[in-house]
Parts: structure tokens; sequence; C-alpha cells
């Protein structure tokens, strides 16, 4: 069976609101709210109790962090080894407290770099999506967007009409 | 909330804002290529003036036993600091939800990015054999060799480096939503460089969402990176036994400094902004007075480490930096001297006034008056050290050769053209945030106007029942 994804605009954020809440509590038939994006030209934080998704990039940031801190530390003791061949004068070969500063500038370096990486990828960023999209979406417009069956595909539409949507887009999922 | 409290007017059209920031990029007028030429210009005079450093040697610009360090480390210094204020108070103000960053904070990145990609020119210059620069960077030579990890110049080269690429990927991901903007209304090459640079930006809830948490992390991290870049620049001095330089109030000193002038420089953009790109209605009278507030704060902090480091160096004892601070306030540079502490801890009491603060003009000239303090506070921590260190014999005054002059000259040349670009090429106010600030306002206006609703009629039904006020 075909599939289609659909866009309904909304004039604005109050507008849009209802219609997801409705949406969660199962008020469009053969509707899940899990099948559900959310489109708006202005982040949303309100809607995360309705959408109920969960963000994993700070697990990342967490692991870069840390792969920064052990890397430092064995990139500059390894290179410092180096130094065993030449007279010290009495001081430490890896001395820790100037490692210390270096560590804490590869923690940030290696974390800010996997926070950015865990955007792109988490984000679906730089992935090839499909066409369906309005230019009104980053002016003033809100959208909801879901992939319906065919068969379900003109009471969706309705159910959109009926809750004031302002226009909506359709394509087939190839 | 009264109209003249306001941050901006939560009435302004979600399509308007647009308009105004696009507007703001397109073809430039005459005055902007006469700024234009006149920055490529005093660029041309430092490349000229390095070429001839280049071509004569080090011995030109008086570059010696004792002056090893000179003009260029005390411009390094100033142009790393004025890079903190940029992505600081962004961090800081975004961490701790300050409203009326929003319309300021895009500019003063940039500003940040752009102050740390000229101050990174300096080491080089510095170097007089620009050629080994890569000596500095933390990978063993052809010679086995690997740079002395125990000197505070290789962790600059760590945290600069740290610093600017933090710095211009905070600046990009925060600017991707308005490329979306940019790409949806723009048309030719441009909107295929817009398109490129939104990264497929659609602005669904999942992209919102990992948006806010990557945006918060980067600022998390990025608020401790600046603080260590600039006490790691202090350790470049205080490390070293020299007179004036062995402090330890150093870090906190050079991190304020930074703070300092950045709100200054943060203070002088936003004015030519709100004038010559038409932002009145987002670069609000309001706005400039936090700001305003904010450097007079930081100008007082600065003003107190500075007594600090005089009490403590005058109480301590030690022959020689007793003898150099009574030489800095007395001696050959003492005019720099009282002019330091003129501009950074006298002129700000400007800022104290709210009429001078709403005051434009005044404003404009303060704010260049503190970046002046500023600029000669990092002259005066280098020089007189320098020329009045341990060995009387070797004293000597320096004031900065003209190819010195010349080279500092044309970094801010540098500086004000990468601007220059920046502010064509890219929204300098933050379209999205301003869009969220008028949603919050808007939505804020309307809760209290219904709660002042609910109150007074519940009064009403209060006084209407007999019999309840006696209860």
């Amino acid at each position: 069976m075909s599939k289609h994804r659909l866009l309904a605009m909304f004039k604005g954020f109050d507008d849009s609101l209802p219609v997801l809440r409705d949406i969660k509590a199962g008020g469009c038939a053969g509707v899940s709210i899990d099948d559900v994006d959310y489109l708006s030209p202005i982040e949303h934080p309100d809607i995360d109790e309705i959408l109920e998704r969960k963000v994993n990039v700070q697990k990342f940031t967490f692991t870069g962090a840390v792969f920064g801190v052990t890397f430092g530390f064995f990139f500059l003791a390894s290179a410092q080894a180096s130094f065993l061949v030449q007279p010290q004068g009495g001081k430490a070969v890896v001395p820790f407290p100037t490692n210390f500063v270096l560590m804490y500038e590869m923690l940030i370096f290696f974390g800010i770099w996997t926070t950015v990486f865990s955007f792109l990828f988490l984000a679906g960023l730089l992935r090839k999506r499909g066409t369906l999209y309005s230019e009104k979406l980053t002016v003033d417009q809100c959208g909801i967007m879901l992939e319906v069956d065919e068969h379900k595909l003109k009471s969706v539409k309705e159910y959109f009409k009926k809750q004031k949507s302002i226009e909506i887009r359709e394509e087939a999922v190839t | 909330m009264e109209i003249k409290d306001k941050i901006i007017d939560e009435n302004l059209g979600w399509q308007r804002i647009n308009e105004d920031v696009i507007r703001s990029m397109d073809a430039p007028g005459k005055y902007y290529w006469i700024t234009f030429a006149v920055c490529i210009a005093m660029v041309l005079c430092a490349v000229a003036a390095e070429i001839y450093q280049y071509r004569m040697g080090m011995g030109t610009v008086g570059l010696n036993n004792p002056h090893m360090w000179d003009m260029y480390i005390a411009t390094f210094v100033f142009w790393i600091g004025m890079s903190h204020a940029g992505t600081l108070l962004s961090a800081i103000l975004h961490i701790i939800h300050a409203q009326w960053r929003k319309p300021i904070y895009r500019f003063a990145e940039a500003m940040t990015t752009f102050s740390l990609m000229t101050a990174g020119f300096f080491p080089m210059i510095h170097l007089g054999r620009v050629w080994n620069l890569y000596w500095v960077l933390p990978y063993v030579s052809d010679r086995g060799i690997w740079p002395n990890f125990r000197s505070p110049l290789v962790w600059d080269a760590f945290a600069i480096s740290t610093y600017l690429s933090a710095s211009a990927l905070f600046l990009v991901i925060g600017m991707i939503p308005d490329m979306a903007i940019l790409r949806d209304h723009a048309k030719g090459w441009r909107r295929k460089a817009y398109g490129i640079l939104a990264l497929g930006w659609r602005g669904d809830d999942r992209q919102w969402r990992v948006f806010r948490k990557t945006y918060m992390l980067m600022a998390c991290f990025l608020i401790p990176l600046a603080v260590s870049v600039h006490s790691i620049v202090s350790s470049d001095f205080a490390m070293s036994i020299m007179p004036g330089w062995h402090v330890t109030t150093f870090p906190p000193y050079f991190v304020a400094g930074a703070l300092y002038s950045g709100c200054a420089a943060i203070m002088t953009l936003f004015i030519i902004l709100r004038y010559f790109f038409r932002m009145e209605e987002y670069m609000t009278l309001n706005i400039m007075e936090k700001t305003c507030k904010l450097t007079f704060a930081i100008a007082m902090v600065w003003s107190y480490l500075n007594i600090i480091e005089f009490a403590s160096t005058w109480y301590g004892h030690n022959t020689y930096d007793k003898e150099l601070l009574i030489n800095k306030a007395n001696g050959p540079y003492a005019h720099i001297f009282w002019l330091m502490l003129f501009c950074g801890s006298v002129a700000p009491f400007a800022l104290a006034f709210q009429k001078l603060r709403r005051h434009m003009p005044t404003m404009f000239a303060v704010s260049l008056i503190l970046q002046l303090g500023m600029f000669v506070e990092r002259w005066m921590i280098v020089a007189p050290t320098l020329s009045m260190a341990h060995n009387p014999h070797q004293w000597d005054v320096l004031y900065g050769s003209i190819i010195e002059w010349a080279i500092v000259f044309g970094s801010f040349g540098w500086f004000s053209l990468l601007f220059l670009v920046f502010v064509k090429l890219f929204p300098s106010v933050s379209m999205y945030e301003v869009k969220e600030l008028t949603f919050h306002l808007k939505h804020e206006m309307e809760e209290e106007k219904e709660a002042a609703a609910t109150s007074s009629k519940s009064k009403a039904g209060a006084v209407g029942k007999p019999g309840l006020e006696g209860a």
C-alpha cells in the first residue's frame, strides 16, 4: 500500500498546539503522535511534553569529553616520554600540573566537536529527505507533518481542514 | 510592563523581522564601499610594514634585549581580550536566560571569531621567521624535538586554537536556523550557498530539540574555555619572574580586562549597526542600557583588581616590583599609566547615569575611550616591565616603532574588513531568536493582562457579596 506525506500549515503556534494535543488524545483516527513532526520557525519547548521525545546529545558530549581527557594525557605523556633522552634537570618527565592545563583544553576541544557531530547526526541534518516543505515555515507559520496510508489520506485531510489548517500539502512517499 | 521598560516591541511582525534583517544585507551603499576601501588601505599598510620587517629583520622594530616582546604581544593580548565578550557574554547570558542578549549576540559572536583571527597574526609577526610558526604546534619536528609542554606559550597554542574553533562553531551552529530563512528568501547563487550552510534545516521539533541542547552544551563549554584562555594568556607573563608580571591576581585581572574591552567593543558595534543599518527597533535603548550597566560593573571589577595589584605590590615590599610600580606612576610611562586609569576607571562612571546611557553619541565616545584604556592597559603590562626590569644598565624606554604601529593599525583594518564582509553576507541580528523574544514577550503580556482581569473580577465579586469582608 502506498504512503503519503502530509504537511498541514497553521497560522501560528497557538493554532497548532491544540491540534497536537488532540492528535495525542486520539482525536485523529489512525494517526499516532509518534508519527507526527512539528515544524516551526522558532523553538517551542512547550511541545516536549506532548511529543515526549528524548535527546541524547549529552551522552555524545560526555563521551567526547572523556576521550579528550584520556587521549590528551596519553598523547602528552607519550610525547613527553621522548624527553627521556634529554637532561631534565630534576624535573618530572611527565609534569602533571602542565598536563592538567592541556588535558582541560583537550576535554573542551573534543567535547565541543563531538557535540557538534552528534547535533548533525541526531538532528538529521545533511540527510536527504522528502521535498514537502513550505517557505512560510521560516517566516511565521507552523506545520504538522505526518505519513499516512493512502486509504486514510482523505479522512486525515478532512481532520486538518476541520482544525482550521490554512493549507495542506502532500507528496507520495517513494 | 511599560513601553519604556520593554527590551523590544513584542508586536513586531515575524515577516517584518525577516525583511528588516535581510534588508541590512542588501547591496552595499556608497559609505560602505568607502569604509571598505579605507580598511583595505589599512591592511595594505600593515602588509607593507610586515614585508619591510621581514626583509630587514626584527631589529628595525627595536625588538632586542630587553625588549624581546613589545607592541605585538600587547596587541595580541588586546585582540584576545576583545574576543572574550562575544562568546563569553553570549554563553553566560544564554545560560541564565537573559532575553536581552537575543538581538545583539550574533554580531558579538562574530566579533569574537574575527578578533581571534586578528590576534592569531601577532605571534606569527612577532616570530620574525614566520615560516617556523608550525614549531609551536604540538607535533614532533623532523629533528625529533617536541615543543616544551611546560611553557605557557604552548598552552596558548592549545587554548587559542580550541577557543577559535569552539567560537567559530558556536557562531556557525547558532546561525543554522537563520541560514534556512535566508535560503528560503534568497535567489540565484545566494540561495544555493545559504542552502548548503543551512545543512538541510527545516525546523522540525527534533531539530529544534537537539539544537537547543547542543547550543546549551556548547555554551557550558565555552564559559570555562574563555576563562581558561585568558588565564593562560596571563600565564605568559605571570609564570615568569619579571617584576610586574609575577602577580597572583593576573589571571582574574586579565579575564576582567578582556570582558571589559569586549563589552566596550560591543557598545561601539551596537551603535554603528543601530544607525547604519537602521536597527533601532532591534538594538533598542533598553538593551543598550543593560549592556552599559554590565560594562560598568565589569569596569569596577577591573578597577578593584588594579587596586589589589598595586596594594599587594606596595605592601609586598619586593624592591623590584615596588620600584616598577613607582616608575609606572612617575617615570617615563607615567602619562600612559594615568591615561589608562582615567580611561579604564574614571570614564566608565559616565555609564552610571541613565541620561548618558541613553545618549548614543556620548556612549559611542565613551566606548572608544574605554577601548583606548584597555589598549594602553596591555601596553602598560608589557612595556614598563621590559623597560625597567632587574638590571638598570639595560633600562630603555620604547613607545613602539612606526613599523609596529603600522601593523597594529592594519590589524584594526583587518578586523573591520572581516566585520564588513560578515554584515553583508550573514544576518547581524538573529532573526529566529528575535522572533522567540517577541513571542514570549507577547505571551507574558497576555498572561499579565489575564491575571489583572481575574484579580479585578474577584475583587469586584468580593465587594458585591455583603458579609464576606466581615468574614
